[in-house]
């Protein structure tokens, strides 16, 4: 077990080099940063002075081996806009990304789970016909449509929910929280289920797919033999054997989702890291980009050995497989 | 497209187009998604000649007509706006049909670009096999792990708008999903007798894989990019949203909605609304006519 985590450490440190590298370089290849930093009637001398104060006068290589000595002490370079530590901004926006994320994610559990296992238990109902084909819906729709489809409706016609901002918030050790109060949770409720609809999508066709799966097993067959009441079965027996692929297209969705939030943190004007990525693309401020990707890979492989070590948690036969190794 | 090759032993996999077509009518919800594809698309496509009104020719347009809510009649141009104008007194149909047909180009070229060098690389992974096929793999595995739309966005940021520059991206986010599925098909198809025949004529691989292998494993592929055509158009509708896809000058149905997300919070709904229920009537017609050959062309679900 130990082995299987330390060699993954080494595939994720590989995999952040890499991905750090062609992020760097692609990043390079575009516009000269030097007309963002200095202003439209700065000389030459000021244009080089200002130049060599941010690196941009090295080669490629250096600059990218200075950026790596500088980040692996977590030092990532300064915001050209702001001036701010490019990591520092990103950590400050977080908070408010995976606020959302996980509120997103929750409704998606809550709706996705027993909405899908209704359906599997139940092929030809046609309430399940109906789920299935919203749920193609679900997913197939951009996110940002959905997301106007609900400031119409929540936000434009019935008046009833804010269509942007975070509202007020509450500070927890450091962290601003909307969570905590009514009025962040009424900010907080289009974005999260914009977000949270395309993923309880998912979630329904892959537990559906898990339950009829597993319906025909011989132990379900034994346990209703046995006369193990219904409700047990479908609780206990069927539910602890569709959790494996739930749980990891739940962990892996919940990635997708940090990325994912770049969309949903544009339409509803969240504040979070998704729109900040945005902003800095836009207007080509480097550092952040580059922090914000080296951040998201490092979250993106963490998770997915998160995932793993879960996965081996619930299914046994996993935990042996590895062992054999 | 012949599916048949003379070297292929009689298989379920032979379906001759008639057969195909009738089975597909069969399926009342599909044949509507067709219909539905047709009626979007013939119009787009023919835009210049259906649609009242140029939206980009500024001097066709009546600035002082902007904002109109739909069924508005002009009064300077003497044609109606059946939905509407937007803030500039463009008419929002004639918008809507050459922005869709701005996003059909690119869906349609992105998806075939992705599905040729996916084939290619799923067909050549799985006919050599050993550390080829490991190697093509990992970065088919790296590139679906990492998410599509920071992958996308970074290849904007890298290559800057336009139209052109869309395409690249969404090749490059799409291309791995043809590649893994192209490769499981063609990992059956390799052990087929008349890929062994071909091998044993001393055939070259490349004859063999392009002549032989790829035209069997054909179903599979089109299903996907039948429904990854739904999700080109839904990715490059959300870059154009987001600012960094097609340039202003030729919006798609994104950007159009965006540009109408100002107006829609003070109740002129119709300059985002209308282009918004256009892209889902497309995506949706194409998800009833992609599911529906899936089912057709699969023949593990056909049972």
């Amino acid at each position: 077990m130990l082995v299987f985590i330390i060699n993954r450490l080494i595939q994720a440190a590989g995999a952040v080099v890499v991905m750090s590298m062609l992020v760097f370089i692609g990043l390079y290849l575009i516009g000269d940063p030097t007309a963002m930093l200095v202003s439209p009637e700065a000389n030459d001398l000021e244009r080089a002075a200002v130049r060599q104060a941010f690196g941009l006068d090295q080669p490629i290589w250096m600059q990218y081996l200075t950026f790596v000595g500088n980040a692996v002490r977590g030092d990532f370079g300064r915001s050209f806009l702001t001036g701010q530590p490019a990591m520092q901004l990103i950590l400050e926006r977080m908070p408010a990304t995976i606020e959302m994320v996980v509120v997103a994610i929750g409704f998606a559990v809550l709706v996705g789970v027993p909405l899908g296992m209704l359906a599997g238990l139940r092929p030809k109902a046609a309430s399940t016909k109906a789920v299935m084909t919203v749920s193609i819906l679900g997913f197939s729709l951009p996110t940002f449509w959905i997301g106007l489809m609900l400031i119409m409706f929540f936000s434009v016609y019935l008046g009833l929910l804010p269509a942007s901002g975070r509202g007020s918030t509450v500070n927890v050790a450091g962290v601003s929280l909307s969570v905590l109060t009514p009025d962040g949770w009424r900010h907080l409720i289009l974005p999260a289920l914009t977000l949270g609809l395309a993923k309880a999508a998912l979630i329904i066709r892959v537990t559906r797919a898990a339950t009829r799966e597993v319906l025909p097993m011989d132990y379900i067959k034994f346990a209703r033999a046995k006369g193990v009441r219904p409700r047990r079965v479908v609780g206990v027996h069927l539910l602890r054997n569709i959790l494996i692929p739930i749980v990891t297209v739940t962990g892996l969705e919940f990635g997708q989702a940090v990325a994912f939030a770049v969309v949903t943190e544009t339409v509803f004007a969240w504040p979070g890291m998704g729109k900040l990525l945005i902003d800095s693309i836009i207007i080509l401020d480097r550092p952040v980009v580059v922090a914000y990707l080296v951040l998201m890979v490092f979250f993106l492989i963490m998770l997915n050995l998160v995932v793993d070590i879960l996965y081996m948690a619930i299914d046994p036969t996993a935990r042996e497989k590895v062992r054999d190794q | 497209m012949s599916i048949a090759s003379p070297q292929a032993p009689v298989v379920a996999v032979e379906t001759p187009f008639q057969r195909l077509r009738s089975q597909f009518l069969e399926n009342r919800l599909a044949t509507f998604g067709l219909i539905l594809l047709a009626l979007i698309i013939v119009p787009s496509v023919l835009a210049p000649w259906v649609a009242p009104q140029n939206p980009f020719d500024i001097g066709k347009l009546d600035i002082f007509e902007s904002q109109l809510p739909p069924g508005s009649v002009s009064e300077s141009l003497g044609i109606t706006y059946w939905l509407g104008t937007d803030g500039q007194g463009r008419d929002v149909l004639s918008a809507i049909l050459y922005g869709m047909r701005t996003s059909l180009v690119v869906a349609f070229v992105s998806v075939t670009g992705a599905l040729l060098i996916g084939a290619t690389v799923g067909l050549t992974a799985a006919y050599f096999g050993g550390k080829v096929d490991a190697l093509l793999m990992r970065i088919v595995d790296l590139q679906l792990s990492f998410p599509a739309i920071l992958l996308a966005l970074i290849m904007l940021s890298v290559l800057g708008q336009g139209i052109d520059k869309v395409i690249i991206a969404l090749i490059a986010v799409q291309w791995a999903y043809f590649a893994r599925t192209a490769r499981g098909t063609a990992l059956v198809e390799r052990n087929r007798e008349y890929v062994q025949a071909a091998r044993c004529l001393a055939l070259s691989p490349l004859r063999i894989i392009f002549r032989h292998m790829l035209p069997n494993c054909m179903p599979p592929l089109i299903v996907i990019a039948t429904i990854d055509l739904a999700h080109a158009i839904a990715a490059e509708a959300t870059l154009s949203y987001l600012g960094i896809g097609v340039p202003v000058t030729q919006p798609s149905l994104g950007m159009l909605i965006a540009n109408g997300f100002e107006f829609m919070l003070s109740g002129q709904y119709w300059i985002s609304f209308c282009p918004g229920i256009a892209l889902a009537l497309i995506i949706v017609a194409i998800n009833l006519v992609g599911d529906h050959l899936r089912d057709i062309l699969n023949p593990r679900s056909a049972q």
